[in-house]
């Protein structure tokens, strides 16, 4: 068996491409590195929020008189605290829904829309104090029959979330009638009647997955600082410090410039940290205490109160020739967007028939409010749930067809110039690199090798994404740099970014240092997620760099007398044309303080460009026939990164997205009690894997250069965590024969397949 | 001038076409003539003076970063897309 990782490199550089010890390293392994927990500021206070037991309620009235006379107790802040309280719907306008939702989800006004929502917050002198003041808040609430399944909440009759003020949008057609469907969207390409019409074969089935958490071992925490002079200053556990910035300042109805937010060490996201909780929440709670406070969630609050992924529930159907090309292709999603609109229905939408060449398609999306926390984004958000069952349709139509599917995908797969069902064409791209890859694997190649087991294959797609970044780089005596970003590095990004600063200026990596900044001390950066840091950052490190190559270019030039553009940069040295004058980086560096100055670079930008990026799994797994048990026996993943910047941590995240998704695939589901109560609100009971669980996850980089980026970069860490759903159960229907459409595929439901004949 | 791709849910508004050429500058003098064509089309496009927040205009299969002022060019293919973020 191989086992060693692979990268099929198309081009090589200095410095992008290796592999060089993260700067972050050694803070991090010897515990130093500082987390929001961590956080001890003079006269801190402690907080704790009060949550609704109620998955669907009135909040009749909130009463905090008796915790307030609890000795110790500092501030209570409820809704009432917040600027929505005392604006009116006028004053909104057409923002009065967006604003109420807003700040809703910080603390409810007058509904509970799940359990766990916020209600009221406490700050103590310590923790103990703030927990027994919880206890001592009146709520009354006026409980309401609550709708958990995204099915249920779409039909008429079912609960309102949102009495009237929710109405379903499509394209700017708003019905008449509330309901729980937000908004509605669909797109076609071609004729699709007329494309199953010319089908052999045609697949269709219904699938549904389950509301799932990222699961990041540190919960959400925030340390607020309102001061006197109106300055608040926040450190907290997110991806986006910008967005976190901008959406306190909204919410509190203050200048943006009076917020700084500091983003601590964080530990891990996968996108739900895009979404944050606490931190307006904290703020109102110094201001009223006058004191800095620190709110920290424990786990439970974590599963109760903070956005998991979206349940689904997809019909899916697609045909094709005994040629085995696909003829037609449809797809409907229905996703639970939880207790406020904007689920990822659409993002599954456009990944959907990503992988495959169409002439005719169509995709509609609904997205739908039910009683759960507001979902959050979680790696390629919306993209596995459609890949759990477009990919298995895939799988089925090879069955009927009798053709191996590897060379299916290879037969439809899209490449360069290919039109998307939404419309767009593809750039370059590398889906048939990859599909070969896994053609040509070892472990593609090798025989099952025993009874009960099977094999499936899935692929994947994520668009990635540009956004906002910046960067700045300062030229320090020495020749050494400091790369300050506003990337927090979730990753390893501060190394993937030095690298390609490294790269561009010609210098070494170990003579960069990357830090990550507040947002007073850097440019806006867009959050980190989507796959776009490596890409988006990245470039804004290039371009500091070029502006630092430019500037010194100039100053060589005014050293020595002559046109700057007689001079030119070449690998970190600086030459006349005439090849007689010439400074290294560092020789120039230790003149410049003498010679006019220091040097910054400095870059923002909104790159376009960005690479769609593919991967291609296949697993190989046993079922246990007696308990229903899935086994991975092997699992290979295979990506287009582009260029991998640092192949260890693109290797990382690959693994780690399979992971997740094989714990999605098999384990996790969020189990709810009739009341709409999610009862597994605990690592014990909420099942992820464990290495115990897994072989190793073996890799594959293929390498297919973007052309939108100085260095090819694609970004990495969406695409694997969406064919491990469908891979999986594609393996375990060739091994039990059993088509399992709804995740997850748990003993039990294996043992209720086979006890059904389903 | 600019091709346009009318989106499946608007092409009721546009008596089923669903691609035609427009002359603009940017996206915004696009929307116009299109609307010019088929009244009532850029309510559908545009809330509040800018693109609908659920919407994206991909000019040149780019995700226009400008939104109403974004160039297009005399050849461009434009298509109204969701707008999507990521994890």
């Amino acid at each position: 068996m191989t086992t060693a990782n692979q990268v099929l490199s198309e081009v090589e550089y200095d410095v992008v491409g290796k592999r060089p010890v993260r700067p972050d390293g050694v803070d991090k392994v010897t515990g130093r590195a500082q987390y929001g927990a961590d956080l001890n500021l003079t006269g801190l206070l402690h907080g704790r929020v009060l949550r609704s037991p109620h998955a669907h309620a009135r909040i009749k009235s909130v009463d905090v008189s008796k915790a307030e006379a609890l000795p110790g107790v500092r501030a209570v802040v409820t809704a009432a605290d917040l600027p929505f309280a005392s604006l009116s719907k006028d004053e909104l306008g057409n923002d009065y829904n967006r604003f109420k939702f807003l700040s809703d989800n910080f603390l409810a006004s007058n509904k509970a829309l799940y359990r766990g929502h916020a209600i009221a917050a406490v700050a103590a002198d310590n923790a103990h104090v703030a927990e027994a003041a919880l206890a001592l808040i009146d709520v009354d609430y006026e409980v309401l029959e609550p709708v958990i399944d995204v099915r249920a909440a779409m039909q008429d009759g079912a609960p309102l979330l949102h009495d009237d003020l929710v109405h379903t949008s499509a394209m700017g057609e708003v019905s008449e009638k509330p309901s729980n469907v937000a908004s509605y969207m669909k797109f076609e390409k071609g004729d699709n009647a007329a494309g199953f019409a010319a089908a052999d074969v045609i697949v269709e089935r219904e699938f549904t997955t389950a509301s799932v958490h990222q699961g990041y071992i540190e919960p959400h925490n925030a340390t607020a600082h309102w001061r006197a002079d109106g300055q608040i200053n926040v450190w907290c556990s997110t991806q986006g410090a910008f967005v976190v910035r901008n959406i306190t300042a909204d919410v509190l109805r203050v200048d943006v410039s009076e917020v700084r937010i500091t983003p601590m060490e964080i530990g891990g996201g996968f996108g739900g940290k895009v979404a944050f909780y606490l931190e307006p929440v904290t703020a109102l709670l110094s201001r009223k205490a006058g004191a800095p406070v620190k709110v920290l969630m424990g786990r439970t609050e974590v599963f109760e109160g903070s956005g998991p992924a979206p349940g689904s529930w997809m019909r899916v159907k697609m045909g094709a020739s005994r040629a085995g090309k696909i003829t037609a292709a449809e797809i409907e999603l229905a996703f639970e967007a939880g207790a406020y609109p904007g689920s990822p229905v659409m993002q599954g939408a456009t990944c959907a028939f990503a992988c495959y060449e169409l002439g005719n398609g169509a995709v509609e999306g609904y997205d739908v409010v039910v009683n759960k926390p507001k979902t959050a984004a979680y790696r390629a958000p919306g993209s596995p749930q459609a890949a759990f069952g477009v990919e298995q349709v895939v799988d089925e139509l090879c069955q009927q067809l009798g053709v191996d599917p590897v060379e299916f995908r290879l037969n439809n797969a899209v490449k360069e110039g290919s039109r998307k069902v939404e419309g767009p064409v593809f750039q370059k791209i590398g889906l048939v690199e990859c599909l070969e890859a896994a053609r040509n694997h070892d472990h593609y190649r090798t025989p099952l090798s025993g009874p009960n087991q099977g094999r499936g294959v899935a692929s994947g797609f994520w668009m990635n994404r540009g956004f906002h970044s910046s960067v700045n780089i300062t030229v320090n005596p020495d020749g050494t740099v400091n790369l300050i970003e506003g990337s927090v590095d979730i990753g390893g990004s501060r190394a993937s970014i030095a690298q390609q600063a490294a790269e561009t200026l010609g210098i070494a990596y170990e003579d960069i240092k990357p830090q990550v900044v507040d947002t007073d001390s850097i440019g806006f950066t867009m959050v980190t997620g989507g796959s776009r840091t490596t890409f988006a950052t990245g470039w804004a490190a290039i371009l500091a760099a070029e502006d630092v190559k430019t500037q010194t270019v100039e100053r060589a030039a005014s050293i020595w007398e002559v046109p700057a553009d007689e001079v030119e940069y070449d690998s970190g040295v600086i030459r006349h044309k005439s090849e007689e004058l010439s400074f290294t980086f560092k020789d120039l560096a230790r003149q410049l303080y003498t010679t006019g100055g220091g040097i910054t670079g400095t870059a923002s930008l909104d790159p376009t460009g960005e690479g769609n990026s593919f991967g291609v799994h296949v697993v190989d797994v046993e079922v246990d026939p007696d308990t229903g048990k899935t086994e991975i026996l092997r699992y290979t993943a295979i990506q287009d990164a582009g260029k991998a910047v640092h192949p260890s941590y693109v290797e990382g995240q690959i693994q780690g997205g399979a992971v997740q998704g094989i714990g999605w695939a098999l384990n996790e589901e969020y189990y709810f009690g009739d009341n709409g109560q999610m009862m597994n609100s605990s690592f014990l009971d909420y099942r992820m894997p464990t290495s115990l669980d897994l072989p190793m996850i073996d890799t594959v980089i293929v390498e297919v250069a973007n052309p939108g980026h100085p260095y090819g970069v694609r970004g990495v860490g969406e695409v694997p965590i969406v064919p491990p759903l469908a891979a999986i159960a594609n393996a375990v229907e060739q091994a039990t024969g059993k088509r399992m459409t709804n995740l997850p595929i748990t003993p039990g439901s294996v043992l209720e397949a086979e006890w059904n004949g389903g | 001038m600019a091709r346009v791709f009318v989106p499946t849910m608007l092409q009721a508004a546009t008596g089923g076409v669903k691609e035609v050429e427009v002359e603009g500058r940017n996206v915004r003098q696009i929307i116009e003539g299109l609307d010019d064509m088929f009244p009532g089309i850029a309510g559908r496009l545009i809330e509040d003076g800018d693109i609908r927040s659920n919407l994206a205009v991909a000019v040149d299969g780019e995700v226009a970063r400008m939104g109403l002022m974004e160039r297009v060019g005399e050849t461009a293919e434009i298509h109204f897309v969701p707008a999507i973020g990521g994890g």
